[in-house]
């Protein structure tokens, strides 16, 4: 589905990604994973074009996307749900899901209707349909985000830290349901994540230390050192 | 009564015409943050352009000229709006997120343009479209090389430089074996008149006192535009995507809208706003190169009173600024006081401030000390929203 070969990012002269190389299977749900700082969030916002590469290349379906710009990039089926939610603040929380269906590739054109699968993942979205979305509490604004990613019928999920600062019983919720989601429409799921139990969910994880992938591999071989070394704050 | 009503009706007038040229400065400068300097000459442009319209239609006699201000209202839009997009994908595209550029590179451009109206003749529209054809016509051919990526900075300047040489010769040309229709300004340093059609001079009278059409037609115009706009803002899909788009334009990005599209038609309709605007002012006096900068200093000022990002802020503050201003400038506040004795040190007071530039005066003392107890203005963002 995604292939990141060779990738190198800077800020400025500052060399943040060094040679990153990594896959992303059809279906499948991918971990990244690393401390604070190695460049987690930098790969992701390269991957959706937010940021440049100085080289390398990234293919998505097998096309390359690296000249693309953003908005194509996620109308070509790449949903993004970024580290702070960033939801529009002053729209409505169905404005919010309407704004989700910009990444399909015919866009709106008269669709105003939320599906009921939306709702059937965080029903809490329905009652809050006409509040502004920068009203909405930390958890409800993620649930939120990643109901407006769907909205756009993507065939990737790029997930950025969304259990962070949520509390433990909406964490549980948000990871249920990514598991559906993925069970129910066989999207692939790219998720950075430093909660242990939602990382256990992923079929593969990739680790980063100082902007490179320093280990990979099936996340039921996560060792205790692994964990101990890449997801300890 | 009468006195009362007058006031009242004089104020909203007043207010109306700085609503109507404040309303496309809510939308670039409310909404998206950019300081156009620029948008009084964008004012001047709508102006000039009703000008040329009437020009167009009086040879039409009479049932046509009667409705040139009804054409001319639709053609400032397109006009001004045209300039904006240009404006925009030219020069403000490059300086998002950069106030003070922005502000130099607009300052600019009013200056380009006043420039420009004093001395716009057929000779400068045709080298200018000359420059035009040789430099985007070369980028479209050039753009075609596979290696385009590669020579951009190169070919951009190479063509600068012949499109400029080529345009200047040609000038130069015309200059010597042309006539003076050519050379000849169009509309010089000179302000011009904009005449009102018949149906829009003159008054409504009622209760003693006349409500000139002219007016009225401002303040129904300033109306329509509000709400054409609450609508546009609110109910429209470009709407969502506008009000997405100036809260945060990465993300925006990253739900698959189309952001560069966005930022240049919302300039385009602020723009646009701007030629009603100045559209409407032509009615009320004479037309010049300043006649834009008569209102900048007094739109801006309206936008940040309202509370920046707020139409319904621009609207109260667009209302209050008038009133106030007519109340203080006609005496009016000054003559409520005078059947009290002990009250005459208030009533010179205001009466030394009952004229329209020393008005202004009181008007701006008194927003400066408004700004000081709420500078966020008469409706700043609420609850957690604030803060994002």
């Amino acid at each position: 589905m995604l292939q990141v070969s060779n990738l190198n990012v800077y800020y400025g002269e500052s060399h943040i990604l060094r040679n990153v190389d990594m896959s992303i299977p059809s279906g499948q749900m991918v971990c990244l994973i690393g401390r604070n700082g190695v460049g987690k969030t930098t790969l992701l916002k390269t991957i959706m074009g937010l940021l440049k590469s100085r080289t390398g290349e990234i293919l998505f379906t097998g096309k390359p996307i690296s000249k693309i710009a953003t908005d194509r990039r996620v109308r070509m089926g790449i949903g993004y749900v970024p580290q702070g939610r960033e939801i529009i603040p002053r729209v409505t929380v169905k404005e919010n899901l309407l704004l989700g269906l910009e990444a399909r590739p015919q866009g709106r054109k008269g669709n105003e209707a939320i599906p009921e699968e939306i709702f059937a993942l965080f029903p809490v979205l329905k009652t809050m349909l006409s509040r502004m979305g920068g009203d909405l509490s930390g958890g409800q604004q993620q649930q939120l985000a990643i109901a407006r990613a769907l909205m756009g019928k993507p065939r990737l999920l790029v997930l950025d830290e969304p259990t962070e600062g949520i509390q433990p019983s909406i964490i549980l919720e948000i990871e249920a349901a990514v598991k559906r989601i993925i069970a129910a429409t066989g999207i692939s799921v790219l998720l950075v994540e430093q909660h242990l139990h939602f990382v256990r969910q992923a079929d593969k994880y990739y680790a980063m230390q100082k902007g490179g992938i320093v280990a990979s591999g099936s996340t039921s071989e996560l060792s205790q050192e692994i964990i101990q070394e890449f997801l300890a704050v | 009564m009468s006195a009362l009503i007058e006031g009242l009706f004089n104020g909203i007038s007043i207010g109306s015409v700085l609503l109507i040229a404040a309303l496309g400065l809510a939308i670039v400068f409310g909404l998206m943050g950019v300081i156009n300097l620029a948008h009084g000459e964008l004012m001047m442009l709508g102006a000039y352009t009703t000008f040329v319209v009437q020009n167009v239609f009086k040879p039409l006699g009479e049932p046509w000229f009667e409705l040139y201000i009804l054409f001319s209202l639709p053609v400032a839009f397109i006009v001004s709006a045209l300039f904006g997009l240009a404006l925009e994908r030219g020069v403000i595209r490059f300086l998002y997120g950069r106030p003070l550029e922005t502000l130099l590179a607009t300052w600019g451009v009013s200056l380009i343009l006043r420039q420009f109206v004093r001395s716009v003749n057929w000779l400068l529209v045709i080298s200018i479209a000359v420059f035009c054809l040789c430099f985007f016509g070369g980028m479209a051919i050039l753009k075609r090389l596979s290696h385009w990526e590669r020579i951009r900075n190169w070919a951009i300047t190479i063509l600068l430089f012949i499109s400029s040489a080529i345009s200047i010769a040609l000038g130069f040309l015309i200059d010597r074996v042309g006539t003076l229709a050519l050379t000849k300004p169009w509309f010089s340093a000179r302000n011009v008149d904009v005449t009102a059609p018949t149906w829009l001079r003159g008054g409504w009278k009622i209760l003693g006192f006349q409500m000139p059409y002219a007016r009225l037609f401002i303040i129904a115009l300033t109306i329509i535009c509000l709400l054409g706009v609450y609508w546009f803002l609110n109910r429209s899909t470009w709407g969502l995507r506008i009000r997405a788009v100036t809260q945060n334009r990465s993300m925006s990005a990253c739900l698959g809208i189309p952001t560069a599209k966005v930022d240049a038609l919302t300039f385009a309709l602020g723009s646009g706003l701007a030629g009603v605007a100045g559209c409407a002012v032509s009615l009320l006096g004479s037309v010049g190169p300043n006649t834009g900068q008569n209102y900048i200093v007094d739109t801006f000022m309206v936008v940040v009173v309202g509370g920046v990002g707020n139409l319904f802020g621009t609207v109260v503050a667009g209302l209050s600024i008038g009133i106030i201003n007519y109340l203080i400038g006609s005496g009016t506040l000054a003559l409520i006081f005078t059947s009290t004795e002990s009250l005459k040190p208030l009533v010179d007071f205001f009466l030394f401030f009952a004229t329209s530039s020393m008005a202004k005066v009181m008007v701006f003392a008194i927003i400066i000390t408004f700004l000081q107890v709420k500078p966020a203005g008469l409706f700043p963002q609420k609850g957690r929203t604030a803060e994002l």
